[in-house]
C-alpha cells in the first residue's frame, strides 16, 4: 500500500515512516503543506496521514485543496491540538479520520487499514459472514452454525462493526467511536466487558473461537487462527 | 432577554421618590402661602373692625344710645364693606344694615366669621362676614363686621383646587418620570443585551455608543475598553493553552514513538518489553492527566471549546448507563436508569458524556457488590439535573464542600492513578455549561448532581 505522510516534526516523521515501512507499506513523506499537496496530486496513494499544523499550508487547507481537485484519497489527520472542536473541523475539511497525538502506533495502523479497505469498492451488503457466523443486516439477526444468537441492539452493532472489519485489528477507541460514538477514553476499560459478553454469545460452546484479542492493540474477528 | 417591567426598575423608583418629595413640597409651599396670606388679610380686617369699635364706643359714651344709633345709621347707609348691627339685650335688632342677628354669633370678645344675607338688586345673596361683638353699658350689643366675601370665595376656590393641583403635579411627575426612565432603560437595556450576548460566548460584541457624550456613553466606552482587554486576555489564554497543548503533545508523541519503535524490535517475552510497555502506559496516563488539566484550566479561564447545541440529556444518560451496564453487572452492582422525558439543555454532547462517564465510573468503582447506582435526568423549575447516585461509602460532608470548591489540589493528592482529576473534570465541564456540580449525601452513598440552567431558545 502507498502511504503519504505529511508531518513537519521530523523526528516524529522518521518514526512514523519507519514504522509504516516495517509494517510493509510504501511511504512518501513531506514536511510542509505545499510539498504535501504537490505529492498528493501527482501520485496515487491509498491513504494520506496529514498533520493538522504544517508550515506553508495548514493541514486543513491542504485537504480542502485535495478535495477541490477531486482527489478522494482517504485522509487521517494527526493533531496535537485540543480535541473537542478540532476533530469536527478536521472532518468538515474533508478528513476521514482523526487521531490526537500522542497516538499508539497500533491504533494508527488499525485506522489506516480500515481507511484503505473502506476505499476498495464495496457492494451494499445485506449479509456478513465470518466462518460459520452469519449476520443478516436486514432482519438484524445473527446465526452461528445455523442456530440463532440472541443479541441486544448494541451487541448487534458491535458485531456488525467487527465483521465489516473482519481480519483487521479493531482498537477499543475505534469501537468506542463507531459503535458508541464517544470520542473520549473512559478510564475503565468498559469495552473489554462488552467484548467478553459478545464472545460468550458467539464463541461459547464452539470449538473454534472467532473473536480474538490482539494483545496491546484490540480485537479481531476472523475465521482461522 | 426579558424586558423588565418599567415599574420595577431602579430608575422608576428614583423618579417615584422625587415625585413624592416634590408633591409634598409643593403642597407645603402652597399651604404656607395660603395660611400666611389669610392671616395677613384677617389681621387687616380685624384692625379696621377694632378701630370702628373704638370709635363707636366713644360715640356711645359721649352721645348715648341715640347718638350711637344715628352714627350706625349713617355708616350703614354708606354701602361699603362695613356691617353694623345694634341690638337690645335680647339680640333684637334696633338699627344697622344687617336684617337679623346672625345665629352663629354669640359670644362677645372674639372675632368670628358668619354668614349673612344681603339684598342686591332684588336678589337675596348669602355672603361671608367677619366681625366682633361689643357689649355696651346697659346691656346693648353692638356687632361690627366687614364683608369678606371676596376673600372667602378665593379661599373656597383655593381649597377645592388644591387636591387637583397636587394630583396634576403627581401625574405630570409620574409621566415625566416614566418617560425619563424609559429613556434611561433603553440605554441600560442595550448595555444589558450586549452583556448577555457576551456571556453567551460572543466576545466580539460591543456596547453601542450614542452621540450625546453623557454618562451612559462614558459608561459604554469604559465597558468596551474593558471588553477589549478581556477579549485580548481570552485570546491569549486560548493561544497559550493551544501552544501548551501542542508543545507538550509533540515531545510526548516522540517519546511514545521512540518507545514503540524499541518495543517492536524487542523479544516480546523479554523483561525489557514489560518495562517499556509500562513506560508507554505511563505516557498515556500523562496525556490523560494533561488533557483533563487543560480542560479544567480552560473552564476556569472561561474559554469555551466545543460547540454548544440544543441537546437532550435523556438519551445521553441512557447511552452511558448502557455502556457501563456490563461492567456494573460484572461487579455485582445494580446500575439503573430512571426513565425521563425529553430534557433539553444547551450543551456539548461529548463533554457531558465524558463528565457523566467519570461520575458513573466512580460510582461503580466505589459501590460494593450488591449495591446500587442510579442514573437519572430530571427537569426542575430552574433547569435540568443529571444525577448519579450510589450506595457506596460516600464522601464526608466536610470534604464534600472542599471537593466542590477546589478540586485539583484535594484530588490530586490521591495516588490512585486515573481517578485524581475525575471529579475536577466533571466540575470543569459543569462550569463550561454554566452548570453546578453538587455532591450530596445519598444516605448511604454519594449523590452527584450536575444542575444545568434552563435551556434557552437558540441564540441568533
Amino acid at each position: 500500500m502507498r502511504i503519504l505522510v505529511v508531518e513537519d516534526d521530523l523526528e516524529a516523521q522518521r518514526y512514523l515512516v519507519n514504522g509504516l515501512k516495517e509494517a510493509g507499506h510504501v511511504v512518501d513523506d513531506a514536511a510542509d503543506g505545499e510539498t504535501g499537496l504537490t505529492l498528493a496530486l501527482s501520485r496515487p496513494y491509498d491513504v494520506a496521514i496529514i498533520d493538522r499544523m504544517l508550515p506553508k499550508m495548514d493541514g486543513l487547507k491542504l485537504v480542502a485543496e485535495m478535495r477541490e481537485h477531486s482527489n478522494t484519497t482517504p485522509v487521517l489527520f494527526l493533531s496535537a491540538l485540543s480535541e473537542v472542536d478540532d476533530r469536527v473541523k478536521g472532518l468538515k475539511a474533508g478528513g476521514d479520520d482523526y487521531l490526537t497525538k500522542p497516538y499508539a502506533f497500533v491504533e494508527l495502523l488499525a485506522r489506516i487499514d480500515a481507511l484503505m479497505r473502506r476505499r476498495s469498492p464495496q457492494t451494499v451488503k445485506t449479509r456478513l459472514q465470518v466462518g460459520d457466523l452469519e449476520l443478516d443486516l436486514l432482519t438484524r439477526t445473527a446465526k452461528r452454525a445455523g442456530s440463532a444468537i440472541d443479541l441486544q441492539p448494541r451487541e448487534f452493532r458491535l458485531l456488525e462493526y467487527l465483521m465489516r472489519h473482519a481480519s483487521q485489528v479493531v482498537t477499543r477507541t475505534m469501537l468506542l467511536e463507531s459503535v458508541w460514538e464517544y470520542h473520549f477514553d473512559p478510564q475503565t476499560n468498559v469495552i473489554d466487558v462488552h467484548i467478553s459478553r459478545l464472545r460468550a454469545k458467539i464463541d461459547k460452546g464452539f470449538d473454534t473461537a472467532l473473536l480474538h484479542t490482539v494483545r496491546g492493540a484490540g480485537y479481531m474477528i476472523r475465521a482461522r487462527a | 432577554m426579558r424586558a423588565p417591567s418599567i415599574l420595577r426598575t431602579q430608575a422608576y423608583r428614583i423618579v417615584l421618590v422625587y415625585v413624592a418629595v416634590f408633591a409634598v413640597s409643593v403642597t407645603a409651599l402652597i399651604a404656607f402661602t395660603y395660611w400666611n396670606t389669610k392671616r395677613a388679610l384677617d389681621a387687616q380686617t380685624d384692625q379696621i373692625i377694632e378701630a370702628e369699635i373704638t370709635g363707636l364706643s366713644e360715640q356711645y359714651q359721649q352721645l348715648g344710645l341715640r347718638g350711637l344709633a344715628d352714627v350706625v345709621i349713617s355708616r350703614s347707609a354708606h354701602g361699603g364693606p362695613g356691617l353694623y348691627l345694634l341690638a337690645n339685650q335680647l339680640k333684637q335688632p334696633i338699627v344697622g344694615n344687617l336684617d337679623a342677628w346672625p345665629a352663629s354669633v354669640t359670644l362677645p370678645g372674639n372675632f368670628v366669621e358668619f354668614d349673612y344675607q344681603r339684598r342686591i338688586e332684588n336678589q337675596l345673596d348669602t355672603r361671608r362676614a367677619r366681625g366682633r361683638v361689643f357689649v355696651l353699658a346697659g346691656g346693648f350689643f353692638l356687632l361690627v363686621a366687614q364683608d369678606v366675601h371676596e376673600r372667602y370665595q378665593t379661599e373656597q376656590l383655593f381649597t377645592t383646587t388644591l387636591p387637583w393641583t397636587v394630583g396634576l403635579v403627581l401625574l405630570l411627575g409620574l409621566g415625566g418620570g416614566a418617560l425619563m426612565s424609559r429613556n434611561m432603560l433603553a440605554r441600560l437595556d442595550s448595555i444589558n443585551r450586549t452583556s448577555t450576548e457576551i456571556i453567551a460566548g460572543d466576545l466580539s460584541r460591543r456596547v453601542p455608543i450614542g452621540d450625546a457624550h453623557d454618562e451612559f456613553d462614558a459608561l459604554a466606552e469604559n465597558l468596551n475598553a474593558m471588553l477589549d482587554r478581556i477579549e485580548r486576555l481570552m485570546k491569549g489564554v486560548r493561544e497559550v493553552t493551544d501552544s501548551v497543548a501542542h508543545d507538550l503533545r509533540t515531545p510526548l508523541n516522540r517519546l511514545r514513538n521512540r518507545l514503540e519503535a524499541t518495543l517492536r524490535h524487542l523479544d516480546p517475552a523479554s523483561a525489557e518489553t514489560v518495562e517499556i510497555e509500562a513506560a508507554v502506559a505511563e505516557t498515556d496516563s500523562l496525556i490523560t492527566t494533561f488533557n483533563a488539566l487543560l480542560l479544567i484550566a480552560e473552564a476556569d479561564a472561561g474559554v469555551t471549546r466545543g460547540e454548544m447545541t440544543a441537546i437532550d440529556l435523556a438519551p445521553i444518560a441512557a447511552d452511558m448507563a448502557e455502556l457501563y451496564a456490563p461492567l456494573a453487572e460484572e461487579k455485582g452492582v445494580n446500575l439503573e436508569i430512571s426513565p425521563s422525558g425529553i430534557t433539553m439543555i444547551d450543551g456539548n454532547r461529548s463533554l457531558i458524556s465524558q463528565a457523566l462517564a467519570n461520575l458513573v465510573d466512580n460510582a461503580i468503582k466505589y459501590t460494593p457488590s450488591g449495591g446500587k447506582v442510579t442514573v437519572s435526568v430530571s427537569e426542575t423549575p430552574l433547569g435540568a439535573e443529571l444525577r448519579v447516585a450510589d450506595t457506596g461509602p460516600g464522601i464526608a460532608a466536610l470534604e464534600r464542600a472542599r471537593v466542590v470548591e477546589r478540586f485539583v489540589r484535594l484530588e490530586a493528592s490521591r495516588n490512585s492513578p486515573g481517578t485524581g482529576l475525575g471529579l475536577s473534570l466533571v466540575a470543569a465541564v459543569a462550569r463550561l455549561h454554566d452548570a453546578r456540580l453538587l455532591l450530596e449525601d445519598n444516605m448511604p452513598g454519594l449523590r452527584a448532581i450536575i444542575r444545568f440552567p434552563r435551556h434557552a431558545p437558540r441564540r441568533g
